[in-house]
């Protein structure tokens, strides 16, 4: 080994040991961002922050909640919002975030879209960001069954049950996936494994490969430029921090980061302590009766979108069942923006407000999202079922168009 | 030298093989653990006795199977007389799963046929879709028949006809 | 500037998103119903008669204490819960307090027709009857009467629990109310709620937050309007007593609200200094490199 002479317990000892001021630097003082941000590029701070109120609200639930359907909805309903103390906050607190985690996710997915930070040696910062967005997503699925009310019941019944439709019903895979015929005890405890452990090592192993793939081709910026990091970080450690386009990390990037927070927390905390019936649906309150079909069901909001798709199709199509062809688009949803750094044709990076085209796609796709989120609520019956049809149609045509809209820009510019 | 060569190959790629070998046995033991338990399984047989259930004709009966409801209607005498019913003596019955064909919501009855409040779908008293979203008629149970003793669980040759019948 | 109309942009299409699952979704689900009425203006009541409390005690010690207690006057139940469950097919309620917690116009019209009043006529066609007889063959006054004596016996203060145990928990368990010491279960047993009503009646540990505060008073005030063809009867509790029930359901089910409300305001004006000062040291890193 490479002897050091210095003692351990001095300060030049540990440095020597473990580089602690090299570290420091390379992660935090000498990481290079743009200057040219705006807010939204604090989003993933937020994230991370959002993730950790998840992580450490969750353990205090979890000292309490009994992962067991005769003893789940008393544990939370009783011992942890009535008994523990600040139990009813850190119950709130968790499920507040988890549906305030995707309005933040959304956000960042959205201005990644708009500024083409996927493009161009971002993709894998995409993809492992699209990636923790399915992870999310099952981590929030599998969190909602806990508490074992109507709605944990009857979204796990109905979701799972997608697993039987066809020719997968043969394969036996919905009573595999439950532990048994109908959603059961053996399907609580091991979504409570998946819940508490499985996924949340993904997720932090997800966030470690999402951070590591931003480094090498560095952060956007608003105007999508193409900085001279090496140059510009040498102005900057030259003391000409105003005239350079980065800023580091720490302090500069961080304290941006902070004040957003700040604001963040005061909304986040507004809904804990004021509306947070939006993220703790009242169904929810009446404890799961397998013999008892509310008369309303629908997931969390952040879903309805997708569980739109899945009703949109209501009639057979090109011979295929109307329930075939809405699972199909269904599970293209979930990973239909996965396939978007590869369907852009335009071969530069720019923000949507220099791609007239793709700025129009990029509104219609917002719109589109939220008409299929609202409907997604809505009994599809009557003009609600031609609604939901037609936003998912246009759902299907953004994705198809997206080459030839971008292409159409990048020629109009003279870049193709 | 060439020689040296395969055979550190042939050991490495043997070597691999072995450990895939392993890891796929692993992995078919741990599918294995998510399987439905042996009592989960063995409990998948109920039995209704129809004579002493005090059905009333037109107001079915709800009884569970395998964590789903099964519908055991009666039919009164204006009820049409259907292929697909299951005849015992002078009385006739619809047996069905309670479940809501569409996507799965449990019907409730009302008068004289099965309501889903889920998306309005609608089945008669034989069990077929009437209106709405269902694609199929309300699935039936495998069971056999002894006197008036239901077995649910075990298909027999009743259960299998019914079925066709409704389709 | 620039930063302000992406901020607007973003709080609009999140308000718009929130507006659309929420309000808008919500007055779709949950049609508008008419309001309570605490009147019971469609009741053949007391139709303005004044009664005698005198008069009244000699009609209900003839007439009602063969089935209902009075313990308040020295009429204890002759059986137990479970027998009178298994005889009457409800536990019957002792009146003590009923000329307290329940509207006089309501008395007069379900002493006259229970079924009627409670709005349960519909439970009972083919045959069936309501345990209580209808006492339509008595005279007004003597009506009036009873619900005059049944007001002077009444106590004047009762706890939000008293009036929930009287008006309520006959069919409807509360197992929050009291966890571990299990007392606070229907008094009717299972096997006898659910022949006399055709389920067991859910127990009401969480319906403070499973169902809004205004939904709670249309329900009881008139289960038929938001459950069609419901079971449940109409019990004709006046606005106060009802506001007392509604009391014990967050007592049971949402016992922290005191605690969530004088939490609330402290901890945003803390946040709101954490965020000043965030973006004070903000500003004071970016004008460095501004």
């Amino acid at each position: 080994m490479a002897e050091i002479k210095e003692s351990f317990f001095s300060a030049e000892g540990l440095e020597k040991r473990l580089a602690g001021k090299k570290f420091w630097k390379t992660m935090m003082t000498e990481y290079w961002i743009p200057k040219d941000i705006n807010f939204l590029w604090a989003m993933g701070v937020v994230l991370a922050t959002t993730f950790a109120i998840l992580i450490i609200s969750g353990i205090f639930l979890l000292m309490y909640y009994k992962p067991d359907t005769a003893l789940a909805f008393d544990s939370v309903n009783y011992t942890i919002m009535q008994d523990v103390a600040y139990g009813w906050l850190f119950r709130h607190m968790h499920g507040v975030a988890a549906s305030v985690v995707f309005l933040i996710i959304y956000i960042h997915m959205f201005t990644g879209i708009y500024y083409g930070s996927y493009k161009k040696g971002r993709e894998m910062i995409w993809l492992s960001g699209m990636l923790l967005f399915v992870t999310f997503s099952a981590e929030g699925f599998s969190g909602y069954m806990l508490p074992w009310g109507q709605m944990s019941y009857w979204a796990a019944a109905v979701i799972t049950n997608l697993f039987a439709g066809g020719s997968l019903e043969a394969w036996g895979l919905v009573e595999w996936i439950r532990g048994g015929f109908a959603v059961n005890d053996a399907t609580l405890t091991r979504f409570f494994m998946l819940h508490v452990f499985l996924l949340p090592l993904v997720i932090i192993k997800l966030i470690v490969v999402h951070f590591y793939t931003l480094r090498i081709p560095h952060v956007n910026n608003q105007s999508s430029e193409d900085i001279d990091y090496d140059a510009e970080a040498e102005k900057y450690l030259a003391g000409n921090k105003k005239e350079s386009k980065v800023i580091p990390f720490w302090p500069v990037f961080l304290s941006k980061d902070f004040a957003v927070l700040g604001i963040f927390l005061i909304f986040y905390f507004y809904l804990v302590f004021f509306n947070y019936n939006f993220a703790m649906d009242p169904v929810n309150f009446d404890p799961a009766n397998p013999m008892k079909t509310p008369a309303h069901i629908y997931p969390e909001w952040y879903f309805l979108w997708s569980y739109e798709t899945l009703r949109g199709p209501f009639f057979d199509m090109f011979g295929l069942k109307a329930g075939d062809i809405g699972l199909m688009i269904f599970g293209f949803a979930q990973a239909a923006f996965l396939i978007v750094p590869f369907i852009d044709r335009d071969p530069d990076i720019l923000p949507a407000h220099k791609r007239p085209r793709f700025f129009i796609w990029f509104w219609i796709m917002i719109i589109d999202l939220l008409v299929l989120t609202v409907y997604g609520k809505l009994p599809p019956t009557g003009a609600n079922a031609w609604v939901g049809f037609y936003a998912t149609a246009v759902f299907l045509l953004l994705f198809a168009s997206m080459p030839f809209v971008t292409k159409a820009d990048a020629k109009a510019r003279g870049a193709l | 030298m060439s020689d040296k060569t395969n055979r550190r190959d042939f050991l490495g790629m043997s070597f691999a093989a072995v450990a895939a070998v392993g890891g796929a046995a692993s992995l078919v033991g741990m599918k294995q653990a998510w399987d439905p338990l042996p009592s989960v399984l063995a409990a998948g047989f109920t039995t209704i006795d129809l004579a002493k259930i005090d059905l009333v004709p037109g107001k079915p009966q709800t009884f569970t199977w395998r964590g789903k409801p099964i519908f055991v209607l009666e039919k009164t005498a204006d009820m049409e007389k259907f292929d697909g019913d299951l005849v015992i003596g002078d009385k006739r019955y619809t047996v069905s799963i309670g479940l809501c064909t569409h996507l799965g919501c449990i019907p409730a009855w009302k008068k004289d046929k099965w309501k889903c409040a889920c998306h309005g779908g609608e089945f008669n008293s034989n069990g077929q879709q009437v209106f709405g979203p269902p694609p199929k008629p309300l699935n039936i149970p495998p069971f056999s028949v002894k006197g008036t003793v239901l077995t649910l669980g075990e298909e027999g040759e009743q259960s299998k006809a019914m079925m066709t019948a409704r389709a | 500037m620039r930063e302000i109309k992406i901020l607007a942009i973003v709080v609009f299409f999140t308000g718009l998103l929130y507006w659309g699952v929420e309000p808008f979704a919500h007055s779709k689900l949950h049609p508008h119903v008419p309001a309570p009425d605490y009147t019971f203006s469609d009741v053949d009541g007391l139709n303005g008669l004044t009664g005698d409390a005198t008069k009244g005690a000699e009609a209900v010690a003839s007439n009602c204490t063969a089935c209902h207690s009075i313990t308040a006057v020295g009429f204890p139940p002759v059986m137990d819960d479970a027998t009178s469950a298994a005889s009457y097919g409800v536990v019957p309620p002792d009146l003590s307090s009923a000329g307290k917690i329940y509207n006089a116009d309501y008395l007069a019209a379900f002493i006259k027709d229970p079924a009627k009043a409670a709005k349960t006529a519909h439970k009972f066609e083919d045959g069936a009857s309501h345990p209580m007889p209808a006492y339509n063959w008595m005279q007004p006054q003597e009506i009036a009467d009873i619900v005059a004596y049944l007001q002077s016996i009444a106590p004047k203060e009762m706890t939000n629990k008293e009036v929930f145990a009287d008006a309520c928990q006959r069919c409807h368990s509360i197992k929050y109310g009291d966890f571990y010491g299990g007392s606070m279960a229907a008094k009717t047993p299972d096997a006898n709620i659910k022949s006399y009503m055709g389920v067991i009646p859910p127990d009401l540990s969480q319906m403070i937050r499973s169902r809004s505060e205004g939904f709670l008073h249309e329900f009881i005030n008139d289960p038929q309007k938001h459950l069609h063809g419901t079971a449940m009867p109409r019990v004709g509790l006046t606005q106060d007593a009802e506001d007392q029930v509604v009391g014990y359901l967050t007592e049971a089910g949402d016992s922290k609200k005191a605690e969530r409300e004088a939490l609330r305001g402290p901890f945003l004006a803390y946040l709101v200094i954490f965020a000043i000062f965030a973006w004070l040291w903000k500003t004071k890193i970016w004008r460095q490199v501004h």
